[in-house]
């Protein structure tokens, strides 16, 4: 195995060659299983059972990615590849991690990643650890990423994938180096066509579905519907005000609204008008035009680094400030209570607070962290 | 590897002698039962043969015992029949909070059809206590159903006792009696119940078949409309060779019964006993003694049941923790919580259950790899 380069610092497991696949039936993971098994892996797939009881109805009509129709799906596939599979129940840890930060994130005024919350809790915290609890050295998912042992600086690296415009790092910063000893990407080398075409030659039933795009516990796409029935508190309608704190109209409730929305917000003026900024705590949407919407300084919290050990001086990076957005050039240095300041050399559209920068030099993830605010 | 079956109580093997009894009854007598002439009469025939030892194991008279399709379809029928043929006599249905799923939801169903359910609690073993029995029922309750014995944690319910006190108030009385039978002796003239459901495949016997005692004179309407089949109360061309598997497998249960329950008594109590000595934060579920034969159940605290099974199931064990759910991932116990674990303890429960087949070495092996197991988890969790 060309893992070999890798050396356990794990000190309550011997290296072993079994490996849990996360499964979601979809084209990616199932492929991932196959590539593992090929390599002479043992295998074992597991469904992580994540949705909540009251919408197993709405999953089962409706599909949504980690629905019993998924279930089937990832089942179907791993007796076809011939290896073992198991659901395992993740209802609680999700909805504590996920969705209720989800949720509050939102009623907070900022715009979560629920997806990098669900790597950095679920897959790799919570299914790591029940991969060890059944003797599996590694956790593997179908996420197109590489990680690889650097000699040189004796840490393991994330990089991006072969296929850039599937790479998926963004979404992994907070992977830690005990994390990344243990894990597997075993498509980070592959295009999302080669994967296709591998699924459709190994007859693997789920080789057409459609990649999964939307957050996969709200079934129907209506965030705003699912926050109002998840949250403690009332969704109460507050006013636009302008920059200058001119009142402007009024909005049906914060959660409706991210940071550069221009649509949607039935307010006529000479120019268009975005979305600048979400105060919370008074209830108000402000409201600017163009120029307003862009910035070139924020701050980041629960930073994360992998290339480095720790952030010590100012450094230079490109950095990307949501999943489909492009990295740009930046300086991030150190601020003392353990946050990042964050200097793009060019101003960026729509900084959002509770989506996360990502810092890249080359190929390699340096780290990233959740934005607190846009400093100007 | 192998393979230690130890969840009997979630189905067992069909008894060879059972198979062969049933294999005429596929392609040699495969006549209607319905039908005149002969290739059918003696398919007819079986039926009545199996019926008969249906109702000699439990002490009552052929003309008592149905055939359905399993214990669901037995609770269902019980219950809805009731429900329905008695609405204008009263809409109050008392049952327990540890019932099999087949009697609790169909419970539901009925609350949503306009019915009132009162689900007892029970104590710490898991036994229903006859006075809360007594103070639930009122003038509007028409039918109690409470289970013979718990599948999970194998509690015996005071059955007799509890029928004693629905026959004070004239109510009828339902016991679903799917674990019981084949474990415990049954004579339904003595228990005086108005209704049994049972299952064959708990009793070596195949999946798919079951039985409805209903006494005589009981008011039940049907739950499958169609022929005439089963005195016409259970529509549907009868599933002859389960029938025939049904009859053969429980006359086989019956016949042995004393000595099957010593020797499951006998490999329980070795099980209960050295997980008790060998594994610290321990605690037994259920209750020492009115416990069925072969059930072991027990909560290991720090350790996750699911990762538990899996691990066993990789050493070659099956056992099983819990109840799945539709997906098939793992559901804290609604009996370990009825009978007062957290979340967390009912997580981390194991049900062993023995079977006719399994040997004293099922036990020891058992008894040499569960400890390890249950260090090594424990020794992660710590960590992580």
């Amino acid at each position: 195995m060309k893992e070999s380069t890798r050396r356990s610092k794990n000190f309550f497991m011997k290296k072993n060659i079994r490996v849990v696949v996360g499964m979601s039936g979809g084209v990616d993971s199932s492929v991932s299983a196959y590539l593992l098994k090929e390599q002479g892996y043992e295998v074992i797939g597991v469904t992580m059972q994540i949705w909540q009881d009251k919408d197993e109805e709405a999953v089962r009509v409706e599909g949504g990615c980690c629905s019993l129709a998924a279930v089937n799906d990832a089942r179907r596939v791993a007796n076809k590849i011939g290896i073992k599979y198991y659901v395992m129940n993740f209802k609680d840890v999700f909805k504590e991690k996920v969705i209720d930060y989800f949720v509050d994130e939102y009623l907070k005024g900022r715009t979560p990643n629920p997806c990098i919350a669900c790597n950095k809790y679920i897959k790799f915290e919570e299914l790591l650890k029940r991969a060890w609890m059944i003797d599996a050295y590694y956790v593997a998912t179908g996420h197109y990423a590489i990680c690889e042992y650097d000699e040189e600086r004796g840490r393991y690296l994330l990089k991006k994938s072969v296929d850039t415009s599937k790479d998926q790092t963004y979404v992994l910063y907070n992977l830690t180096q005990t994390q990344l000893e243990h894990i597997l990407f075993p498509l980070g080398k592959y295009k999302k066509d080669e994967v296709r075409e591998l699924a459709k030659n190994l007859g693997l039933p789920v080789a057409s579905k459609p990649d999964s795009q939307e957050i996969c516990f709200v079934t129907d796409n209506d965030y705003g519907k699912f926050i109002r029935e998840n949250a403690k508190e009332e969704i109460k309608p507050g006013e636009f005000r302008d920059t200058r704190g001119r009142f402007l109209g009024y909005h049906k409730g914060i959660i409706h609204y991210t940071i550069g929305q221009r649509k949607g917000l039935g307010i006529s003026a000479g120019k268009p008008l975005y979305v600048v900024d979400i105060d919370a705590e008074n209830n108000v949407v402000v409201l600017g035009y163009g120029d307003e919407v862009y910035g070139d300084e924020l701050i980041s919290y629960n930073n994360n680094f992998i290339s480095i050990d720790k952030l010590e001086k100012e450094m230079r990076v490109k950095a990307k400030i949501r999943y489909t957005a492009k990295e740009q050039d930046a300086v991030i240095r150190p601020l003392e209570d353990g946050k990042v300041f964050v200097k793009f050399d060019n101003p960026q559209r729509a900084i959002t607070p509770g989506q996360s920068v990502v810092f890249y030099d080359g190929d390699i993830v340096v780290g990233g962290g959740i934005i607190e605010r846009k400093v100007r | 590897m192998d393979r230690i079956y130890l969840d009997n109580a979630a189905t067992t093997p069909v008894d060879k002698r059972v198979l062969e009894a049933m294999l005429p009854y596929y392609s040699d007598v495969f006549g209607n039962p319905s039908s005149l002439y002969s290739y059918g009469q003696e398919a007819k025939k079986a039926i009545e043969e199996a019926r008969e030892k249906v109702a000699k194991a439990l002490g009552a008279d052929a003309d008592e015992i149905y055939f359905t399709s399993g214990g669901s379809e037995s609770d269902n029928w019980a219950l809805k029949g009731v429900a329905y043929a008695l609405k204008d006599k009263g809409n109050h249905i008392i049952t327990t909070e540890i019932e099999h799923p087949a009697v609790l939801n169909t419970c539901r169903y009925l609350e949503k059809e306009g019915f009132k359910v009162t689900y007892l609690p029970v104590d710490e073993y898991g036994l229903v206590k006859p006075e809360d029995l007594k103070k639930a029922i009122t003038d509007k309750t028409i039918l109690v159903s409470i289970m013979f014995a718990n599948n999970e944690i194998g509690t015996i319910e005071p059955i007799e006792e509890l029928v004693k006190i629905a026959h004070e108030k004239n109510v009828y009385f339902h016991t679903d009696a799917v674990q019981a039978v084949g474990n415990i002796p049954i004579d339904v003239k003595k228990l005086d119940v108005d209704l049994l459901s049972l299952s064959a495949h708990k009793i070596y016997g195949p999946k798919g078949v079951g039985a409805l005692y209903i006494k005589k004179g009981i008011k039940i309407h049907s739950l499958i409309q169609g022929g005439t089949q089963e005195k016409n109360r259970r529509a549907g061309t009868e599933n002859v060779p389960g029938i025939v598997g049904l009859g053969e497998a429980i006359e086989l249960i019956t016949k042995n019964l004393d000595s099957h329950i010593n020797k499951l008594t006998f490999l329980r109590d070795k099980l209960i006993n050295g997980i008790l000595e060998k594994i610290p934060y321990v605690r037994l579920n259920g209750h020492p003694t009115k416990r069925l034969p072969g059930n072991v159940n027990v909560s290991f605290e720090f350790v996750d049941g699911e990762s538990l099974i899996l691990n066993l199931d990789m050493a070659g064990i099956c056992a099983s923790s819990g109840s799945a759910c539709t997906s098939g991932s793992l559901e804290p116990s609604h009996v370990l919580l009825a009978i007062g674990h957290s979340k967390e303890l009912a997580r981390g429960s194991l049900r062993l259950t023995i079977g006719k087949d399994n040997t004293e070495e099922d036990i020891d092996k058992v008894l040499e790899v569960l400890p390890q197991i249950i260090k090594r988890l424990r020794s992660i969790s710590q960590i992580v």
